[in-house]
C-alpha cells in the first residue's frame, strides 16, 4: 500500500459508515478507522420503531454492512469506543480509556441524542426513549400484551411507536403538547389526517397536553396529567426530539450553530475535518438557507459527500429534504419543508388513505407529502428539482400522467 | 444459452408491459418485475435488496428503476445496484417473447 495516511471517523452510524464506504469506493488505500461507542456495527434506524420493535427482524439484519464486508473493505471498526476529545494541534482523537489515535483527516458523525423529559418520575424503570438499538431491545423486552403504553410526543417517533405498540397488543395513548400532531414537520391538514388515522386505529390521541409526572413504586405504574387525573400505565416511550452531539467539536473549537457548521461539501471550519448527518448545520441551495436535518437520506448522502471531500473530491450536497414514515398500513413520504406556499393540490383520495398533497409556490412545487403513493411523490421530487411549472388543476386531475409533466 | 435447469413461464402479454408501467408477476414464491426498455423486455427480482419494497412500484428513468421506499436505483437490464442504500444487485432472469406472451426463465422448482 502506497498510502500511509489514516482517516478517522467518530461515530459508527449511518453517516459514519457511508463516509468509510465512500473512502474505499473512491479508491482510498490508506487506513480507515471507524470509532463507535455502541456495541453494534452501523445499523439502520428506521426499523427501530417498526420491524425491530415488532421483533420481526434480527439485529444483524439491520446492519448496513455485515462484519465480513467491512473487513473485506479493510474498514477498521472499533466498537464500544467512546471518544472524549479531539486534539486538533496534535491531530489526534482521544478515547475514553486514554488511547490517542492520530489522524490525517477526520470525520465527525456523532449524530444526536434524545431530549430528556424534565419531569418527576421520568427516570423510573418502564420509561423509555427510542433512539438506539439498545432502546428498542429494552422496549421490546418490557412490552406486554394488554399493557397501557403512554407515548409522550406526537411527532414521527411517537406516532410510529404508537402504531407498533398497538400492533403488539398495547393500548397506546399519545400526549402531545401542541394542538396538532407532527406540527413541526407537516401542514395542519396533514396533522388532521394523522389524527383521524391514528384515532381510527384505536390510538388514544390527546392534544395540547402533557404529563405532569410519572409515579410508581420502583417502576412506572401511572402517569399524572396536569389536572391531577391519573392513567395507569406500565410503559412509556418519550419522543420529544433530539439534541445534536456537538460537544466534541465545540470543545475542539470548531464553529457551532445549531449543529456543526459545515459548507456544501461537508467541510467544517478546520480544513482537515468534515462532518455529516444529524449533527451538521449545512447550506441547502434549493431552499436558499441553512438547515439541520434528522433524516435517513441526509445521513447517507451527506456522508458520501463528506467521504469524497476527505479525498479533496468536492461535490456539493444539496438534496431536496426527503423523509418517510411507516405507521400502521400507511407509508408517508415528504419532500421539501412546507413553509411558504400559495396553492395546494391534492391528488388521490384522502378518505381512502391514498393521496399526495402538493404545495405550490408561484407554480412550482415547494413541498409535498404522500400517503401510500410514493411513486407520484417521486415524480413530484423531480418536478421540484427541475423547478418545473405545474398547475394545481393538472396535479389534481387523475387523468394527468405525472411522468408526462416531467417530459414537457 | 439454454440451461436444462431453467424453466420458462408465461407471465404476461406484451401489451401489459409498457416503457412507463412495468408489471409485477409471481412465479411460485418468486416476485419478479417485468420491464420494457427500448422495445425489449427484461425481468429482474421485484423485491428491493435493501429493504422490503416492490421495485415495480418505483420510478423508471434512464434505464434505471428507483425503489419507491428509499430511492436505491438499479439497472433494469442487469439488475445491478447503482446507488445507495442498495449494495446487492437484483437478480436478472432470461426473457423470451413467444407470440404476444412474455416468458421468464427461472430455475426449476424441484431441484
Amino acid at each position: 500500500m502506497s498510502d500511509d495516511r489514516t482517516f478517522v471517523i467518530i461515530g459508527a452510524s449511518q453517516a459514519g459508515g457511508w463516509v468509510a464506504q465512500t473512502l474505499r469506493n473512491e479508491g482510498f488505500e490508506g487506513n480507515v478507522i471507524l470509532l463507535g461507542e455502541e456495541p453494534y456495527l452501523p445499523y439502520e434506524r428506521p426499523p427501530l420503531s417498526k420491524a425491530a420493535l415488532l421483533g420481526e427482524v434480527t439485529v444483524d439484519s439491520t446492519y448496513f454492512w455485515q462484519a465480513d464486508a467491512l473487513e473485506e473493505a479493510k474498514i477498521d471498526v472499533c466498537l464500544n469506543t467512546r471518544v472524549t476529545a479531539i486534539d486538533r494541534d496534535a491531530k489526534e482523537v482521544v478515547t475514553e480509556n486514554g488511547d490517542r489515535i492520530a489522524y490525517d483527516k477526520l470525520a465527525i458523525t456523532t449524530g444526536a441524542r434524545v431530549r430528556k423529559l424534565p419531569i418527576d418520575g421520568a427516570d423510573l424503570p418502564g420509561v423509555f426513549y427510542l433512539r438506539t438499538m439498545e432502546d428498542t431491545l429494552a422496549i421490546r423486552d418490557a412490552v406486554q400484551e394488554g399493557a397501557t403504553a403512554m407515548i409522550v410526543g406526537g411527532g414521527w417517533i411517537g406516532l410510529e411507536c404508537a402504531a407498533t405498540l398497538t400492533k403488539l397488543g398495547c393500548k397506546s395513548i399519545v400526549v402531545e403538547a401542541a394542538d396538532r400532531l407532527c406540527g413541526r414537520a407537516v401542514t395542519p391538514e396533514i396533522s388532521d389526517w394523522m389524527l383521524k388515522f391514528h384515532t381510527g386505529n384505536d390510538v388514544d390521541v390527546r392534544l395540547s397536553t402533557g404529563i405532569e409526572k410519572f409515579e410508581g413504586n420502583g417502576k412506572l405504574e401511572r402517569a399524572v396529567l396536569p389536572g391531577g387525573d391519573t392513567i395507569d400505565c406500565s410503559i412509556a416511550v418519550v419522543g420529544i426530539g433530539v439534541i445534536p452531539n456537538v460537544e466534541l467539536a465545540q470543545e475542539a473549537g470548531l464553529k457551532i450553530d445549531n449543529g456543526i457548521v459545515v459548507d456544501e461539501c461537508a467541510r467544517t471550519s478546520d480544513p482537515d475535518i468534515v462532518a455529516a448527518g444529524d449533527v451538521t448545520n449545512h447550506p441547502n441551495d434549493l431552499l436558499g438557507r441553512r438547515i439541520r436535518l434528522e433524516s435517513y437520506e441526509n445521513a447517507q448522502n451527506q456522508g458520501i459527500v463528506a467521504g469524497k471531500a476527505m479525498l479533496d473530491n468536492t461535490e456539493p450536497y444539496s438534496d431536496i429534504p426527503w423523509f418517510w414514515s411507516d405507521q400502521f398500513d400507511a407509508n408517508l413520504q415528504m419532500i421539501g419543508l412546507p413553509q411558504d406556499w400559495d396553492e395546494t393540490a391534492t391528488r388521490g383520495d384522502v378518505e381512502s388513505n391514498e393521496f399526495v398533497t402538493f404545495y405550490l409556490k408561484s407554480g412550482v412545487i415547494d413541498s409535498a407529502i404522500s400517503v401510500n403513493n410514493p411513486r407520484d411523490l417521486r415524480v413530484g421530487k423531480r418536478l421540484m428539482q427541475g423547478q418545473k411549472q405545474v398547475t394545481a388543476a393538472e396535479l389534481e386531475d387523475p387523468e394527468t400522467k405525472m411522468q408526462a409533466l416531467l417530459k414537457r | 444459452m439454454t440451461d436444462a435447469n431453467i424453466e420458462f413461464h408465461a407471465v404476461a402479454t406484451t401489451a401489459e408491459v409498457t416503457e412507463d408501467e412495468p408489471k409485477a408477476v409471481s412465479i411460485g414464491r418468486m416476485d419478479i418485475g417485468i420491464y420494457k426498455l427500448d422495445g425489449e423486455f427484461y425481468a429482474i427480482d421485484d423485491i428491493c435488496t435493501h429493504a422490503y419494497a416492490c421495485m415495480t412500484d418505483g420510478y423508471i428513468d434512464d434505464g434505471q428503476i428507483e425503489c419507491p421506499l428509499h430511492g436505491a436505483c438499479f439497472d433494469i437490464k442487469t439488475g445491478k445496484a447503482l446507488t445507495a442504500p442498495a449494495t446487492v444487485d437484483l437478480r436478472p432472469y432470461e426473457v423470451k417473447v413467444e407470440g404476444d406472451q412474455i416468458m421468464v426463465g427461472v430455475p426449476k422448482a424441484d431441484d
